[in-house]
């Protein structure tokens, strides 16, 4: 199945040897050079003509990746400029609105980057958009993994990457735009504050030694800068090489299709289509930003002013990844219980609590699934979404109350902009984080199966031609028109599981079997995935057959 | 060839040809796997004209880039930076022409390379597909009890079992040394005690106007009006204002002493003037959004919302509980003063917090 280029390659290659050492390309001799010192042959041969699977949802991964170098490459250049401490100054800088203004050099700093450095502004706002972009692109590429189960065997460990790095990377967001000190990202700082106090027992040690003393002190941007431009980062780029290497390692999951099995991967090679193709989308991402970051301004810093514990901004919202969080912090009562002279905060804590359970839930899933299914294989091929109805029900789910609690984080600007009350959105939030994702659930899971009906439908009717036919009595009929091969295989590729099943109650010799609590929950949920108000069972060719053959006879 | 090209048995259809042209069946009663569809060429594999037309396009898109950045340099050293240079682009509006040319070029730099490498990519490059083989990540039995046995044999040298002195010290070796990481980390900042119970408030101390900087004269506090007020021995230019301030602050109310519910709380005023804290008791956001009919303070950050009528109690919002009052009098010059520092820790609730 080799192709034309490859061959052409090839015979390059001979005929360069046979022409002799002396001759040798000076890019096969730096190569030889350095397989002869790092064995670089034996990788390229297994990866430079790698497969890899096309679809377009598996490009999200790619915007992950690309706006994390954006992110690392504006960074450095905005380390060039940025003074990360909160020494006091006096403003002379060219904004004169600020002229004479007492700040922080934080600030003062990131007020000469926006004007006085020559695409300074240009590279900060391209950070910020990265930042904003990288987020975004986490989740999105996070749902696509996770509603056509490529988490399943053996990816687990690299969903906990992934994972990581989305939990990582949205708070380096939070530290990075804290650091500029000016009047919004101070009022972060400080929310910052109050849910660390809120935690039992230690929180006020853990806010004084973070803060080195009462807030705000002098110490937390430089501790925020170390963390943000270092340690997370540092952090984050071990992850992220380890996920690639894995994603080689694994080689890239496929949907199911005709010439597509679990033991196979079809697609094209990494050079030269995807190194092309992927190469050239690195370069398309960075244009986008910074073509976004020239007309659209993001955090402009001048426009608040410099950080004052006893002034704040109206409507001050953290950048939007974190609005969830924020939500969770609104919507919450103010419960408090005062007893034996201590103060346990739980209008603050209870959310700082639901917040890192979100994220449990993300980590754990794949492992949840794995024990409830009772699936030791590898999975290479992607399943429909409709054909785990209880996998995207609990996806959506998760997505619905997190969409619920970014409502509730902007309530003041949904009661401003709509004219609404207040109270009544946060009410309305309120009943809707226990009741939104239990309707989600159930909508979603309804929705699959009418989409796994409406397949077998296809599958055993064919397909609708449009192409209406009057029968002799009078009668009009659609003309429907069988699925091809591909489609009929395509559609009915994925394999369904039966539910586990508990041991017979009484065993060989007829004594009583005892059986767990656990392996009783184990057995209820997988029924739960697996049963038959969780999947259709799918046409066989027999049903197909019966079906046409009736058809024939009218 | 490479291995990838190589064709198994397994990509071939499974099972044999159905009769008069149904479906054909897999060997589970589906529908059989009918392999990878034949390769479909494109204009440009077949059309030499079509090629050359691509390969025109994709050149065009590099140009484009190196005029852009061309164009990048010629801005950067035309644009003059700063707050003072704007002008007007529809639809954007008001923008820095340095910024608004620099981030054009950039952009444009940019993408016309990616446009140009995937346009090659797909109209040039071969897009006919390869299979390549899937193999277990497991290990073979054979390894997996290599790698136990060499693990066994490496375990028994090493004594590590046997010799249980050693185990034992070496773990609690181990379990300690990073006790010296956690003791370097002391001294990232002071002990609580109980620096968060008080705040700069003393009896006698008078109230300063945080816009004028001057002492407040009781008549002049105007019913319906907010005033935000700070301790007078603090200045903006002192060292530590910051840290100050984020307790320190205060706002002032007037109210008619017949709309104050609270009794102890009218008390703690003077003719209807009350000072409470600034700082919200939620997580510390100063409040600031005052309804002057309903006597209702808000804060922008979380809504939690307090009725200045009623000891500032909380009606609405996640805070859970009241704002403190500073109890206020006035000097022999009808200034005010405080007749004692706050009597409750201010801000945000905290574990050792006692009321």
């Amino acid at each position: 199945m080799s192709t034309h280029a490859y061959d052409d390659s090839h015979e390059e290659q001979i005929g360069h040897s046979e022409a002799g050492v002396e001759q040798k390309h000076l890019g096969e001799k730096t190569a030889d050079w350095a397989d002869g010192r790092l064995g670089i042959y034996s990788l390229a041969k297994a990866n430079l003509r790698k497969i890899f699977p096309d679809h377009w949802s598996f490009m999200l991964g790619e915007i992950c990746l690309y706006s994390f170098i954006i992110i690392i490459l504006t960074g450095v250049y905005l380390t060039l400029f940025f003074q990360p401490s909160m020494g006091e100054v006096i403003y002379h800088g060219s904004y004169t609105p600020l002229q004479g203004i007492k700040m922080s050099e934080a600030y003062e700093s990131a007020l000469n980057i926006s004007f006085d450095v020559r695409g300074g502004l240009l590279i900060r706002q391209i950070h910020h958009w990265a930042a904003i972009v990288f987020v975004a692109a986490m989740l999105v590429h996070m749902m696509r993994v996770f509603f056509t189960g490529a988490f399943r065997k053996p990816r687990e460990i690299n969903w906990l990457f992934g994972f990581l790095l989305l939990f990582l990377g949205m708070f380096d967001g939070f530290m990075g735009y804290s650091l500029p000190d000016d009047l919004l990202s101070g009022t972060g700082i400080r929310f910052m504050e109050g849910a660390i106090l809120s935690v039992p027992l230690v929180g006020t040690y853990l806010q004084m030694f973070l803060y080195g003393g009462q807030f705000p002190g002098n110490d937390i941007i430089p501790r925020f800068f170390t963390i943000h431009v270092l340690l997370i980062p540092g952090i984050m780029l071990g992850l992220l090489v380890a996920h690639l290497i894995l994603v080689f390692y694994h080689k890239h999951t496929q949907f199911a299709g005709p010439g597509r099995t679990e033991k196979n991967v079809v697609g094209m090679p990494l050079m030269p289509v995807y190194m092309a193709k992927a190469g050239g989308f690195f370069f398309l991402v960075f244009g986008v930003i910074a073509f976004v970051s020239a007309i659209a301004s993001v955090n402009p810093i001048w426009a608040y002013g410099p950080y004052r514990p006893d002034q704040v901004s109206t409507d001050a919202q953290p950048d939007w990844y974190m609005g969830f969080s924020e939500g969770l912090i609104r919507i919450m009562p103010g419960w408090e219980i005062r007893a034996w002279g201590h103060t346990l905060e739980l209008g603050v804590f209870i959310p700082l609590v639901v917040f890192g359970l979100m994220f449990v839930v993300i980590a754990i899933y794949p492992f949840l699934e794995g024990w409830i299914t009772g699936d030791k294989r590898e999975h290479h091929i992607l399943d429909r979404p409709r054909n785990a109805p209880v996998r995207t029900g609990l996806g959506v789910a998760w997505i619905a109350e997190y969409l619920i609690l970014l409502v509730g984080g902007g309530n003041d600007l949904f009661a401003t902009h709509l004219h609404m009350s207040i109270d009544a959105i946060t009410w309305t939030c309120r009943i809707l984080f226990f009741v939104g994702p239990v309707v989600a659930f159930m909508v979603t899971k309804r929705w699959c199966m009418g989409l796994q009906r409406k397949d077998k439908d296809k599958i055993l009717h064919g397909r609708e031609t449009g192409t209406i036919k009057r029968l002799p009595h009078g009668e009009f009929i659609e003309v429907h028109a069988q699925l091809p091969q591909e489609e009929l295989f395509r559609l009915t590729a994925h394999e369904q599981q039966a539910p586990a099943q508990l041991p017979p109650a009484v065993d060989e010799n007829g004594v009583k079997r005892k059986v767990g609590a656990v392996a009783k929950l184990r057995a209820k949920l997988s029924a739960g995935y697996f049963g038959p108000q969780s999947q259709i069972a799918k046409p066989t060719a027999e049903e197909h057959a019966e079906i046409t053959a009736g058809h024939g006879h009218h | 060839m490479t291995s990838q090209d190589n064709m198994s048995e397994e990509h071939l259809p499974e099972a044999t040809h159905g009769h008069g042209g149904g479906p054909v069946v897999s060997k589970d009663g589906y529908f059989a796997d009918p392999g990878l569809p034949p390769h479909e060429h494109r204009r440009t594999d077949i059309d030499e004209k079509a090629a050359r037309r691509a390969e025109r396009q994709v050149a065009t898109w590099f140009l484009l880039s190196m005029l852009a950045t061309v164009g990048f340099i010629a801005s950067y050293v035309i644009f003059k930076p700063g707050p003072t240079h704007h002008v007007y682009i529809w639809p954007v509006g008001d923008v820095s022409p340095l910024n608004f040319a620099l981030g054009v070029t950039l952009g444009i730099s940019l993408f016309a390379i990616g446009a140009g490498a995937v346009h090659w990519a797909r109209t040039l490059m071969s897009d006919e597909e390869h299979i390549a083989e899937r193999h277990p990540i497991e290990s073979s039995p054979e390894v997996r009890e290599q790698v136990f046995a060499d693990f066994r044999q490496g375990a028994k040298e090493s004594g590590f079992g046997r010799r249980k002195l050693i185990r034992n010290t070496m773990i609690g070796a181990m379990a300690m040394v990073p006790l010296s990481a956690v003791v370097l980390f002391r001294d990232l900042g002071p002990l609580p005690e109980k620096k968060l119970d008080t705040t700069g408030w003393k009896a006698g101390m008078l109230l300063k106007n945080m816009n004028t900087g001057e002492p407040i004269k009781a008549s002049d506090v105007q019913v319906g009006s907010l005033t935000f007020a700070m301790p007078q021995d603090l200045s903006e230019d002192d060292e530590d204002f910051q840290v100050r301030i984020a307790k320190d602050a205060l706002m002032l109310v007037r109210l008619q002493p017949g709309d104050i519910k609270d009794k102890n709380s009218a008390a703690w005023g003077y003719e209807g003037v009350l000072a409470f804290s600034k700082i919200c008791t939620h997580v510390g956001c100063p409040i600031s959004l005052y309804e002057q009919q309903t006597h209702h303070v808000l804060c922008p950050c979380h809504q939690s919302t307090f009725d200045l009528s009623d000891g500032a109690r909380v009606i609405f919002g996640p805070a859970g509980h009241p704002l403190p009052q500073l109890q206020i009098g006035v000097d022999s010059t009808g200034n005010l003063e405080a007749l004692n520092g706050f009597t409750v820790p201010v801000g945000p609730g905290f574990w050792e917090r006692s009321e």
